[in-house]
């Protein structure tokens, strides 16, 4: 890279950092002023971890991000599979479409929509009080949908379409072809999609704050009902504990990826040897 | 057999058809049946006909959110390219990096804008220090603006850093082989073959800027309502279901004619950048 | 027919929507023959393999295995194994779990595996690449390992859709060596789809040439090469001069205003047919003597031979010959009588065998790893 363009890097990267900056240092603050640096103290992660409600929180944004990213894998790898032999008529357009819709939607509206449903259920059905932990699940589960299908369906169009056949043909089933051969070929695309299924759901606010209710409160939620009012660093101290849990992720991931990139080299070099 | 494996597909698909058709699909006629009702359940056109008021709002949402996805392709361009010009171990990481700041919780970078732009805050004290005196950055429209740049910018760096990524470096040699400056190599081939890429960045900043409602609340200090901070108010403070699904109607409408414009730029249907 | 059959195909057609992709077919395949489909892509080789291996059921005929119906027996209970076009090797596993894989499903003791695994791999000389990972291996490697797996599960029978259509040409050469010698060591009767008519003439035991989804011609490599049955055959197979031509009477032809006499009999009084003549089997003399007078037009040096196009009455000819020519001087030909062949009339007649352009042709040939065949 050019100086100006490492220079110019710098510059973006420090505009995408600095409030991440920011808050891991005010996380440290003594005082509990997010504007003003008075000492360091480790305190704010205390005050966090004695916060119940915090906690249930962080607990119930885990399990709304396991079962949903878990759900929308199943459904969506069924989905992408059929969808992937589907021949091309206006069934298979229709469901690509409708399939676009939660991704093109802006957040808000989706939101809206899915809380005008069950609203509307919830009344025919039990009154009210219907918003908690089921509509949201059920909200997540339909936004997470699109990308584990997205991120399957090219999977699936890589793969040597004479796959389950030569499975078949040394003798599985149709079935025991489908989890021997192509469900091992795509499996990166499918946890991709879950991964992501998952990061989704961690973070998502918008939608949640729409198809939840007071009963079953996300970090998300969490977080917004504290920065209405002014907010103080243990929040911080917990958006960087975040923060670092991702980043040690990520690092990990990319060295891994990396070694596997470096350790195929090899190898092909071998075989043309 | 042939029949068989067909209909083994079709039920595959089906969980997924059922689950679109009742969380999806359905959804979207609610939003629609909302907006041409009213409280008790009576056709109206009531909704409809107060939109009128909202019209400054709605201006100013499209404004700022074109400003926004503008500004971000600004930024954007240079440093896909940048990115997508290194070595492979550097672009891995700088993916990483660019994605890192996405995983964090939205609310808590915009609220940490509010405390580096505040008076009170980080710049204006180093300002004050070096005796610049304080400048007023919160509550203005441009901190709106940043905050969504800010929010959004990673949406439109991944998909060009995509596209740029994949670009033939032999059609760059052709171009300029055949006698094209950098300049003419730049605007005649590389922008040109990106163009999925810009077009896709720029849905993908433009669609969430104009219907947020958190960055406008907390950096514009509720002083520059925007069509998102209406949607919400009508849903989660004055319970007015059916003026807040027509809003939503006309916005999706809205957004759905930008897209309709931007997709003249892009080709291939189920294509995801990111 | 024989006791030996292994495979019958009876009255076989197969239709996708309104398109006849297998009209009639008939065929028997014997136990430990090398038997080649034959055509060019379309013709519906690809198809009937896909019909023995139990891919597709036939629309209506049967398919009888070592005597009995096999319609509607799913493809892992049929006895016979495919090497696939691009090998549709389990990307997941490394190269020994991919040869394993038949085996480990029939559940025999690791031990067992292990052995046959080993033996396998050293049919195909792919000792000590065990634990490689198939995406690095090359064509030919990855080639290999497509054979081992096929065959350590001792299938009856082998098919291979043109297995080394995506190989170079030096390597494809060596592979149909290998593999000829691979099938008649281990006695496996091998059908094997190709378009390339030079691997179906060096390889096979019996050669099923097919077009338009109907069998043209089946019969052995000299078989087919000198008596062809049609002029889609003909064409095919090797190069050929094909012209209008007249029976007069049992052993003389007439074609190109002249009278031949010629081995063939057995046709009506002055029935028309198509008459082959191999370009190698054309002697080229001093102008004014032999049979046919003409000119020059075009002369390649082939290496062993040249390829010379005479035009005579508007007719191109495309003649080998060992002596170079002059382009426009004026030759005379002579063709012996065992060098005709008389063929009855068909629908292929008159499209093909004029060399005034010959670029048709060689567009075919050309790419082979292009087409996905049906």
């Amino acid at each position: 890279m050019s100086r100006l363009s490492k220079f110019y890097t710098f510059l973006v990267f420090l505009f995408l950092y600095a409030p991440i900056v920011v808050m891991i240092v005010f996380s440290f603050n003594a005082s509990d002023s997010t504007g003003l640096l008075e000492g360091f103290s480790v305190k704010w992660y205390r005050v966090l971890m004695g916060d119940r409600a915090i906690m249930q929180a962080l607990y119930n944004t885990l399990i709304l991000a396991v079962a949903s990213s878990v759900a929308a894998t199943v459904i969506g790898t069924l989905a992408a599979v059929g969808l992937d032999k589907w021949k091309k008529n206006w069934v298979r357009t229709g469901v690509m479409t409708v399939t676009n819709i939660p991704m093109m939607n802006p957040e808000i509206v989706t939101g809206v929509s899915m809380m005008l449903l069950f609203v509307f259920m919830g009344r025919l059905v039990a009154g009210s009080g219907t918003l908690g932990f089921g509509t949201i699940l059920i909200a997540h589960v339909t936004f997470n949908l699109p990308y584990v299908i997205l991120s399957v369906l090219p999977k699936l169009r890589q793969t040597d379409p004479h796959l389950t056949e030569a499975a078949q043909d040394l003798g599985c089933t149709p079935l025991k072809a489908f989890f021997k051969a192509v469900l091992p070929s795509i499996s990166t695309g499918i946890l991709t999609g879950m991964l992501m299924a998952f990061t989704l759901s961690l973070d998502d606010f918008i939608i949640s704050y729409f198809t939840t209710g007071p009963g079953f409160q996300t970090l998300p939620i969490a977080i917004f009902s504290m920065t209405k009012k002014r907010v103080k660093p243990d929040m911080y101290a917990l958006s960087t504990l975040i923060f670092f849990s991702i980043l040690v992720l990520l690092v990990l991931i990319n060295i891994s990826q990396a070694r596997g990139e470096n350790k195929r080299a090899r190898q092909y070099k071998k075989g043309e040897v | 057999m042939k029949k068989r494996s067909a209909l083994a597909h079709k039920m595959a698909v089906s969980p997924y058809m059922l689950w679109s058709a009742l969380f999806i699909v359905a959804p979207m006629f609610f939003v629609v049946y909302y907006s041409f009702t009213s409280a008790d359940g009576g056709f109206t056109l009531g909704n409809m006909t107060q939109l009128g008021k909202y019209t400054d709002t709605f201006l100013r949402s499209i404004w700022f959110g074109f400003l926004a996805t503008f500004l971000c392709l600004l930024i954007a361009y240079p440093l896909a390219y940048a990115i997508a010009k290194s070595s492979a171990n550097v672009q891995r990481t700088m993916v990483a990096l660019v994605m890192l700041p996405m995983w964090m919780n939205f609310l808590i970078r915009t609220y940490s804008w509010m405390t580096i732009l505040q008076n009170t805050g980080v710049i204006n004290n180093i300002l004050d220090a070096l005796g610049f005196g304080r400048v007023k950055m919160l509550n203005t429209p441009g901190a709106v603006i940043l905050g969504m740049v800010y929010n959004f910018l990673p949406f439109m760096i991944l998909p060009l850093y995509s596209v740029l990524a994949k670009l033939d470096p032999s059609v760059v040699e052709a171009a300029q082989d055949l006698g094209g400056n950098s300049l003419t190599v730049l605007s005649k081939v590389i922008l040109p073959l990106s163009m999925p890429g810009i077009a896709s960045g720029l849905t993908m900043v433009f669609v969430p800027s104009v219907s947020t409602f958190y960055i406008s609340q907390k950096l514009g200090g509720g002083s520059f309502d925007l069509i998102g901070d209406v949607i919400e108010r009508q849903f989660q403070q004055s319970y007015n279901y059916n003026l807040g699904a027509a809003i939503s109607l006309v916005l999706m409408v809205l957004i759905l004619l930008c897209m309709a414009f931007l997709n003249r730029f892009t080709s291939g249907e189920e294509e995801m950048v990111v | 027919m024989d006791n030996n059959v292994i495979i019958d195909l009876r009255n076989i057609s197969v239709k996708f929507g309104e398109e006849q992709v297998l009209r009639n077919i008939n065929l028997y395949i014997r136990d430990k023959e090398f038997v080649t489909l034959l055509g060019p892509s379309g013709c519906g080789k690809t198809t009937t393999l896909r019909v023995i291996a139990g891919f597709l059921e036939p629309d209506e005929g049967d398919v009888v295995f070592d005597g009995k119906r096999v319609n509607g027996v799913p493809p892992h209970k049929r006895p016979v194994n495919t090497i696939f076009q691009r090998y549709a090797l389990f990307p997941h596993l490394n190269v020994y779990e991919n040869v394993a894989f038949g085996l480990r499903l029939r559940k025999l003791p690791e031990s067992h595996i292990k052995a046959k695994t080993a033996e396998m791999l050293e049919l195909v000389n792919l000792k000590g690449f065990n634990r490689r990972n198939v995406a690095s291996l090359s064509g030919g490697q990855q080639q290999r390992v497509a054979i081992a797996r096929a065959l350590a599960v001792e299938p009856r029978v082998l098919l291979l859709d043109e297995p080394l259509g995506a190989l170079d040409l030096k390597l494809r050469k060596d592979m149909q060596v290998e593999l000829k010698s691979m099938q008649q060591r281990l006695g496996i009767t091998f059908i094997y789809v190709t378009h390339d008519q030079e691997e179906a003439l060096s390889m096979s035991d019996t050669i099923v040439v097919m077009d338009e989804g109907e069998i043209q011609q089946i019969g052995t490599p000299q078989g087919i090469y000198n008596e062809p049955k049609n002029a889609f055959v003909a064409d095919f197979i090797g190069e050929s001069n094909i012209l209008d031509g007249t029976m007069r009477r049992d052993l003389f032809v007439d074609f190109s205003g002249k009278r031949f006499k010629c081995l063939d009999k057995g046709f009506e009084k002055n029935e028309p047919v198509d008459v082959v003549v191999r370009p190698e089997d054309v002697d080229v003399v001093a102008a004014g003597e032999g049979m046919l007078r003409g000119t020059v037009t075009s002369v390649t040096f082939k290496g062993v031979h040249y390829e010379i196009i005479v035009d005579i009455k508007g007719f191109k000819w495309m003649i080998q010959s060992t002596e170079n020519q002059n382009v426009g001087d004026e030759i005379g030909l002579d063709i012996e009588p065992d060098a005709i062949h008389i063929m009855k009339k068909s629908v292929y007649s008159g499209r093909f065998g004029d060399y005034s352009s010959f670029s048709e042709e060689f567009d075919e040939l050309s790419d082979p790893e292009e087409e996905e065949d049906i």
